[in-house]
């Protein structure tokens, strides 16, 4: 397919004619440990086509079978959505032939699903709160891969053929599909962003998918219409397919929105159509239209039976939510009283949870936020690693500002200890017995340095005596040198007026 | 007589990923028109207070627990393809959409 | 022949335990008869001869080494080729899986290996079930035993001329609109429907779902009960399954008695396109039930003329989906499409358009049509009130009657080709049987005698997991015919091996 360079408007241009009405559905691989509808195990990256049984290939004379967790982690995004729960649903087939589905039906929820009419509040980053309203959350299985060979590009278009694994065909997934979301104006690409954002977190905060969507465990696909400001009726809308990451969700919509916008201002229609989202262009191509052929035939799926949900089962899902994000997060930043700027700067860096539990393991907040933020971010960076990954625990962290705290060790030292220990030289303690790291308490041989430091610097020596206290510096740092850091200051520096005979 | 003509069963045969020829399209059309004639008198028998069976045996809450089972191996899985490699199974392109 | 094929299943069992014959002897004695016979009735699409006398040699050593053995150990049995088999190949009748190997055994294989039975093979039948008549069968039709010239029955034809043809002592049948029952009734032997998730279903290739039912195949009620043990009972693969023990059917097919039974008389299954011949051995029965102390009640099933349209509304509907597998990606045949491009497309169209018959096709499409936008509710929808409405006919007489009665089928056996290209006519054949698939309940066919020397069957239907009545009801009345006719029916049939050499087209085997 030719890539026809299509037509934007500005986005301030189309934001001055068009009201943009939004629209999500967000695909979520759920983390159990067998598949939907099978006992093969749900994994990422085996060997092709090993991760699957009968049913996973769609055998002649297999059957589904439904896996519980997979129910009970849905019914949980669904609470977590504010979703009611069916007292009662079923799953149907949607029909359509295509080599990456075994049974050229997916068996999923039509009339029924499991959860629905909910809401979750988005919050932008400066501070503006969107309601988001959840038309329906539902249970169904994913697809195989499919691998294009031949082709240019690696792309569909052009292939001589393609290969497909089935390995991730039934793994578990839940849809969640909004209702269109209206009045966003100008803040609907960021809206866009923080929606999926928020879906991620959510999923991930209840322990039911890994929601990594470089791995495709949280999959967008993002309708977009406009209509003239004023107009009730919505736009003919577009639904731009699997855009993968937080960025590109928020490029897709601001594409679309100027796409739409152009096709508009020069008197045409918009057509309805899937799009794909090309991250390298940062534009979307049309995909295919909605035709008679997207006839799915849903019918009820003869080989499963009902899935009845108790008031009673209900609550004990209920009772296993953790707390949602977005109030832990109100929680946590009043408990540590850090201000705005650094709370965004820590969740930002992804260690909330890890300075959560450092301080629980008993560390102070400043403390807790000083070595996440400070010596470990900058060992992550180093690393090109994320900061949890550096290798730091909790338990590390709070042993090391032990001994600083008891004067052991100082900053400086505390620093050369981590190096230890990660190097895997054993604990704090072995590290500074065998590096021989440990302040230097016993005043005799400090004393020793600072006449050393006072005969080599007797100018300033003489201006202490005359009562310049601040130039004691000096003094203290030829110390430290001396000593290879291993002094503590502190009393280096209440030795040295005590030599001198001046009040510090 | 009911709607099935050549053009309808011609739409449902592309549904159904079955090529058929003009010949089989307008036999089929007959066949079908004469059984759809016989068969619609269902939609005179049931009110709109009659549910629907769709499970002869009302059962439900049948699930699975989730612990891993037996797989096939590789081998076994491309044991009955037409056409395989790298372990994978092999399609010619699919060239009407991505 | 040898005698060893002319016992039932039970007498078999008793042998075996007694030692007075091998389980090798009786195996290799089936064998050899499907060799006589099965170039003339085509019951075999696959003989299993190695495996089957590997497994009996098995058995053999188990038993001189005094193990304690199942019931049916040693007793061989002929598989419908609509059941996946590991070490034989499966194909539905359908060109679409010819050659197809599965590397899984049913639930039942699994069973049937459990027990101990030596596998003989397996069975024609109407392109993935999909017939009356076996004539659908990719692989050639297979011939009536008492007339060549004539049906089988359908689907499961091939094993009911099995086991009338003394080629099988038992056999396994799926039944979704009387594939069990009524190729039973125009062969002169028994099946059975179990009650809806009696028997699992994993490993039988799906026609429709919600319809569809494993059963046995056999010469007399006691076997049908041997067998129904041996497969029945609850399978974690098959949602739809019961959790309800089998209960005890040999029991009941060994101490029935139907004095004080309330058999009820279903009024709409009689009468209008039912054979004269059908109607007089039904009403024979009746009499003899009725001096044997059962009281026989009339029932009303109003809702039963719109039993045939649901059942050829939701049977399509559901096999068109699960037909939908068949694409030539997975398994199975692939066809190219004569002429470029060559997209995947177009390969699945020319791999259905090839691999499948001409029933197939008009099932799928039919079934595509009840589901397509804005007839779902029309078809699909109305079919399935009709079956909450069948459902109830059922539960009124249920509450008059223990247990219902009615023909088989409308006609017997009919000569090959005669309804071939009118498929309204034969789908009428099963408008006795359906009735029983769409609400679930279990059904049982006897031989009831002779018109114009073919069988004709009699019906017992019973409510849902109430099996066992079957059995009781259904070995009282093969008591009682039996004696009048002085042995089994199936003793009239003609002898085969006057045809022996006769040229008969034969299928893949
Ligand atoms: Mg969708
Ligand atoms: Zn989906």
């Amino acid at each position: 397919m030719s890539a026809v360079t299509e037509e934007i408007l500005s986005f301030e241009e189309a934001m001055e004619k068009y009201d943009p009405v939004l629209g999500f559905e967000v695909h979520v691989e759920l983390n159990t440990k067998t598949k939907m509808f099978s006992s093969a195990p749900n994994v990422f990256g085996d060997e092709p086509n090993t991760a699957i049984t009968p049913v996973d290939l769609g055998l002649p004379g297999v059957l589904p079978t439904v896996n519980k967790a997979a129910v009970e982690s849905s019914i949980k995004i669904g609470l977590a959505l504010g979703c009611k729960i069916a007292p009662s649903c079923t799953f149907a087939r949607k029909q359509y032939f295509y080599p990456d589905t075994p049974k050229n039906f997916q068996t999923s929820q039509y009339e029924d699903p499991i959860a629905f009419d909910g809401s979750i509040d988005i919050e932008l980053e400066d501070g503006t709160v969107f309601t988001v309203e959840i038309e329906r959350a539902h249970m169904e299985e994913d697809a195989g891969k499919l691998t294009h060979m031949g082709g240019a590009t690696g792309r569909i278009q052009g292939a001589d053929f393609s290969l497909v694994d089935y390995n991730r065909a039934g793994v578990p997934l839940v849809e969640i599909v909004t209702k269109p979301i209206e009045g966003a104006g100008s803040r609907a690409p960021e809206l866009a962003k923080a929606y999926v954002a928020a879906i991620r977190e959510i999923v991930k905060n209840l322990g039911v998918s890994d929601a990594k969507m470089e791995r495709g465990n949280v999959r967008c696909d993002a309708n977009v219409s406009l209509r003239p400001y004023g107009q009730e009726k919505f736009g003919t809308r577009s639904e731009t397919k699997n855009v993968n990451s937080l960025r590109a969700v928020e490029r897709a919509v601001r594409f679309e929105i100027q796409r739409h916008a152009a096709v508009l201002d020069s008197g045409e229609k918009v057509v309805q159509e899937t799009r794909h989202w090309h991250e390298d262009t940062r534009s979307t191509t049309s995909g295919r239209p909605k035709s008679d052929a997207d006839d799915y035939r849903y019918f009820p799926e003869p080989d499963l039976l009902p899935v009845v949900t108790t008031e009673e089962w209900i609550e004990e899902l209920r009772a296993q939510l953790p707390e949602p994000p977005a109030e832990r997060r109100k929680r946590l930043k009043t408990d540590w009283g850090y201000s705005d700027a650094e709370f965004r700067d820590v969740v930002n860096a992804g260690v909330m949870d890890a300075i959560e539990e450092t301080i629980a393991a008993g560390a102070s907040a400043a403390v807790a936020r000083k070595w996440w933020m400070g010596e470990v971010s900058r060992r992550a960076k180093e690393a090109e690693v994320d900061p949890v990954d550096v290798g730091v625990t909790p338990e590390l962290i709070v042993e090391l500002d032990k001994l600083v705290q008891a004067g052991k060790i100082n900053d400086k030292l505390s620093r050369q200890v981590l190096d230890g220990v990660l190097a895997g030289e054993g604990t704090p303690e072995e590290v500074i017995e065998k590096r021989g790291l440990a302040v230097v308490s016993d005043d005799g041989p400090l004393l020793e340095a600072i006449d050393a430091a006072l005969a080599a610097q007797p100018d300033v020596a003489e201006k202490i005596r005359g009562g310049k206290v601040q130039a004691a510096g000096a003094i203290v740092g030829g110390v430290m040198k001396a000593t290879r850091g291993q002094a503590d200051a502190g009393r280096v520096r209440e030795l040295i007026f005590e030599r001198l005979g001046v009040q510090g | 007589m009911s709607e099935i003509n050549r053009e309808a069963v011609a739409h449902l045969a592309r549904l159904a990923h079955i090529e058929m020829t003009a010949g089989e399209l307008d036999k089929m059309a007959g066949e079908l028109d004469v059984i759809v004639d016989s068969i619609k008198s269902v939609q005179e028998a049931a009110g709109p207070d009659v549910p629907a069976t769709s499970h002869p045996i009302p059962l439900a809450n049948v699930f699975r627990e989730d612990v891993v089972g037996e797989t096939l191996t590789q081998e076994q899985a491309l044991s009955g393809a037409p056409d395989s490699a790298d372990g994978r199974f092999k399609v010619p392109a699919i060239l009407d959409e991505e | 022949m040898s005698e060893l094929t002319r016992h039932s299943a039970a007498r078999l069992a008793e042998m075996l335990a007694a030692k007075e014959v091998t389980s090798v002897e009786v195996t290799q004695a089936h064998l050899d008869r499907i060799a006589e016979v099965d170039g003339n009735i085509n019951a075999f699409l696959h003989v299993n001869t190695e495996e089957a006398l590997a497994v009996a040699a098995d058995v053999d050593k188990a038993r001189a080494a005094g193990e304690d053995l199942p019931a049916l150990a040693g007793v061989p049995i002929a598989i419908k080729d609509l059941i996946v088999t590991v070490g034989q190949p499966t194909t539905a009748g359908s060109k679409m899986l010819e050659g197809w190997m599965s590397p899984y055994d049913a639930t039942v294989i699994k069973k049937i290996r459990a027990a101990r039975m030596p596998m003989l093979g397996k069975t024609n039948l109407d392109e993935f079930a999909m017939g009356s008549s076996t004539e659908h069968s990719a692989y050639g039709p297979t011939r009536n035993p008492w007339d060549l010239g004539r049906i089988p029955g359908g689907s499961g034809g091939g094993s009911a001329a099995a086991v009338a043809a003394f080629e099988a002592p038992l056999a396994l049948g799926t039944d979704t609109g009387g594939s069990i029952r009524q190729p039973a009734a125009v062969t002169g032997s028994v099946g059975v429907k179990p009650t809806y998730g009696g028997v699992s279903r994993y490993g039988a290739i799906a026609m429709a779902s919600s319809l569809d039912q494993i059963g046995p195949v056999s010469r007399t009620v006691l076997d049908s009960a041997l067998l129904h043990e041996v497969i029945g009972g609850h399978d974690p693969h098959d949602s739809t399954s019961l959790t309800d023990p089998v209960g005890s059917l040999v029991e009941a097919a060994k101490t029935g008695n139907v004095a004080g039974m309330k058999i009820g008389v279903i009024k709409e299954l009689q009468g209008e396109g039912y054979d004269e011949g059908v109607l007089a051995r039904f009403h024979e029965s009746l009499d003899l039930l009725r001096d044997a102390g059962a009281e026989m009640v009339e029932v009303a099933c109003p809702n039963f003329k719109y039993a045939l349209g649901a059942y050829y509304l939701i049977m399509p509907s559901e096999a068109s989906s699960n037909l939908a597998k068949y694409d030539g990606v997975r398994f199975g045949h692939r066809v190219l499409p004569a002429e470029s491009p060559l997209t995947i497309e177009r390969v699945m169209g020319a791999t259905r358009a090839a691999g499948f018959g001409d029933e197939v096709k008009r099932r799928i499409i039919l079934g595509t049509y009840a589901l397509s936008a804005g007839y779902y509710d029309a078809y699909y929808g109305s079919a399935q009130k009709v079956r909450t409405l069948i459902q109830r006919d059922f539960d009124a007489a249920f509450a008059q009657a223990d247990v219902l009665i009615s023909p088989t089928s409308p006609v017997p056996a009919f000569k090959l080709g005669e309804k071939l290209n009118d498929p309204l006519a034969m789908y009428l054949n099963d408008v006795a049987t359906i009735p029983a698939n769409l609400a679930g309940i279990p059904g049982i066919s006897i031989p009831g005698g002779l018109a114009d020397g073919l069988p004709v069957g009699i019906q017992f239907l019973a409510p849902a997991r109430e099996d066992a009545r079957l059995y009781r009801a259904g070995h009282v009345l093969e008591t009682l015919l039996e004696e009048k006719w002085g042995g089994p029916l199936l003793s009239q049939a003609p002898d085969l091996r006057q045809f022996s050499g006769a040229e008969t087209t034969s299928g893949a085997k």
